[in-house]
């Protein structure tokens, strides 16, 4: 019997044997804390280990990226306390100006195909996108990850999920995550590794595998893993000189507890209505309701390629009067690309709001929160209840958030451009 | 936590049940981390504090710090705990004596903070049943065996859950994590 892509990533940094249900000891190559937990992990980290230092400093990193730069004064103690332990222990820490910690260890070149990475970012299952083991965990597992270099996990089954046929041109990778979610719903991978396959999955970018993977926490996944093609494993050697296997991947006799095949040849834009990320409409379904607000970013939709399909789209064109519209890109690094581009002064003409690099409104920080009765659009991956503030929050690929932007009222890229009168 | 780790935990615990439902009886699922502990509070690093929080946005449970009593037992539907990573959404239950929880369902995260922490948690998928059991009866008092999985309710109605797992119980033995890994 073969290994899943996530066995085979296990037995590279394990010395125990590695099957579905067994729980083995595993090594870390990268394990980092935010600043939100970042100060639990630190009062844990010394509270356990009083005068001990890390294992192993060059492989431990604090990201901050909830509440960047802090604007509440809680937020600006814990971010200190990090800082202060960072500097007492050789810590390398991407402040306030860096960006979402999952990204910035993609793009410092800090992750590669393979290894085994930690934080305190429930979305850390994003670096599958690139076919590395992303985890995101609390602050005790994360004090004593600093501390040891490693983890217990629970190897999980896997499941296969592909997506056959090319999705048409007006739909992203948000799209298709969507419409994973509307098949297999919040519990479809739940305490399962994925893994995307098929032809709309290979023809995605980078950034486009980073959408399709970030929403597999809202499956109830413990990760989606994609394997890397010859333009991500160049990418991702332009930013980093560790050797890693570039050709992992699973068996082709590995086992799986299901395959869900989903053909997305007809795909439509999507759409997440409120109160959770599986309540999954076409766009058209509630197209018309008018909006008040609209954020473009996350470590969803906060990439380079999603703010160019933003800036195509509003180009010469302005956000409708009466809405606010919020551009946050991922990182520092995607700011930097918007601005020598010309996306940041098309989206200021455009009449957006654009602010520094973070997770924006996702984690009450920032900028973008909502008031009882705002109807929302993100990009975002979360719209639970009170998550974004008190407003009912839809979620969508950032074609649709800019086409709503707009024209002031929920309508895809398709309806913009074809300007329909509803 | 701290005072749990100077004594063996058991692995048989007896205590009332609180069953987490919406106001017709029905196990509620998908109860992700914002509704158990708000984003607005995660600034909070001190395990006492959090105990005001809990469920503080769970629609009709917002007054479960007031209700709940220590020593109670939760019993919740699937997909307990899904979302974040906060550690806060484990540690407000533990702040207020909550014994252990039992759910249908975990997301994974909250799995492993819970029993990082010492938390025992017991995956009962077929807890459906015992509740609609349940409501005929009056009493609300549980015993829950870790180690086997058993379910037991003081009028011996009986379910057979998924018992902890070795590493989950030496976790729990030790008290928490740190504790563990201190023996290895």
């Amino acid at each position: 019997m073969g290994q899943t892509y996530i066995e085979k990533i296990f037995q590279l940094h394990s010395r125990d044997e590695v099957k579905p249900g067994a729980i083995i000891w595993l090594d870390l190559d990268v394990r980092s804390a935010r600043d939100f937990a970042g100060a639990n992990v630190v009062q844990n980290f010394r509270r356990e280990y009083p005068g001990e230092s890390v294992a192993d400093a060059g492989r431990t990193f604090f990201t901050f990226d909830c509440n960047a730069p802090a604007n509440t004064i809680p937020y600006a103690d814990n971010q200190q306390i990090c800082r202060k332990f960072a500097s007492e222990q050789g810590i390398r820490v991407y402040d306030v100006d860096a960006g979402i910690g999952s990204h910035v260890l993609i793009d410092q070149g800090h992750c590669v195909p393979g290894s085994t990475v930690v934080g305190t970012d429930s979305h850390m299952n994003i670096l599958g996108a690139v076919g590395a083991f992303g985890q995101g965990m609390g602050d005790q597992d994360i004090a004593f990850a600093f501390k040891t270099g490693k983890t217990w996990f629970e190897v999980p089954a896997s499941m296969r999920i592909v997506l056959r046929g090319h999705p048409p041109q007006a739909t992203s990778a948000k799209d298709l995550v969507l419409a994973v979610l509307r098949e297999i719903g919040s519990r479809g991978v739940l305490g399962l590794a994925a893994e995307f396959s098929g032809e709309a999955v290979d023809m995605l970018d980078i950034d486009g595998r980073i959408t399709l993977a970030s929403m597999v926490t809202e499956m109830g996944g413990i990760i989606g893993l994609i394997q890397p093609d010859q333009q991500v494993i160049e990418y991702i050697r332009e930013r980093s000189s560790a050797q890693f296997a570039a050709d992992l991947g699973p068996d082709a006799d590995a086992d799986y507890v299901r395959t869900v095949e989903i053909d997305v040849s007809g795909l439509q834009p999507l759409i997440a209505c409120p109160p959770n990320p599986s309540n999954v409409k076409t766009v058209s379904d509630v197209a018309g309701r008018p909006i008040d607000s609209v954020f473009i970013g996350s470590c969803t939709n906060g990439r380079l390629a999603d703010m160019r399909e933003v800036v195509r789209l509003v180009r010469g064109r302005r956000v409708a009067q009466g809405v606010v519209a919020v551009v946050v890109p991922s990182t520092r690094e995607v700011f930097g690309s918007m601005l020598r581009d010309g996306i940041i002064e098309e989206l200021y003409r455009a009449g957006f709001v654009i602010s520094n690099a973070g997770c924006g409104g996702c984690a009450s920080g920032q900028i973008g929160m909502t008031g009882t009765g705002q109807v929302h659009i993100s990009t975002s991956n979360r719209n639970f209840r009170g998550k974004q503030g008190n407003g009912e929050t839809y979620l969508a690929s950032p074609a649709t958030a800019a086409a709503s932007a707009i024209l002031g009222r929920i309508a895809s890229s398709i309806d913009l451009e074809e300007r329909k009168v509803l | 936590m701290m005072t749990k780790a100077m004594i063996q935990p058991a692995d048989q615990l007896t205590g009332r049940v609180l069953t987490i439902t919406t106001p017709d009886g029905t196990l509620i699922d998908d109860i992700d981390t914002d509704m158990i502990y708000h984003n607005s509070h995660l600034a909070v690093t001190e395990i006492e504090q959090m105990a005001q929080h809990a469920f503080g946005n769970l629609e009709n449970w917002q007054e479960f710090p007031r209700i709940c009593r220590k020593g109670d037992i939760l019993v919740c539907g699937r997909n307990f705990g899904t979302g974040s990573s906060r550690q806060h959404a484990v540690d407000c239950f533990i702040a207020l004596g909550i014994q252990a929880i039992i759910a249908r369902s975990f997301g994974a995260i909250y799995k492993r903070n819970a029993i990082n922490s010492g938390l025992p948690i017991i995956t009962a998928p077929e807890l459906q049943t015992i509740i609609g059991c349940r409501q005929k009866s009056q009493t609300p008092t549980l015993t829950v065996n870790l180690s086997t999985g058993i379910l037991a309710y003081a009028d011996g109605i009986e379910l057979k859950a998924q018992p902890m797992s070795g590493v989950q119980l030496d976790i729990y033995r030790s008290g928490n994590l740190f504790a563990f890994g201190k023996t290895l």
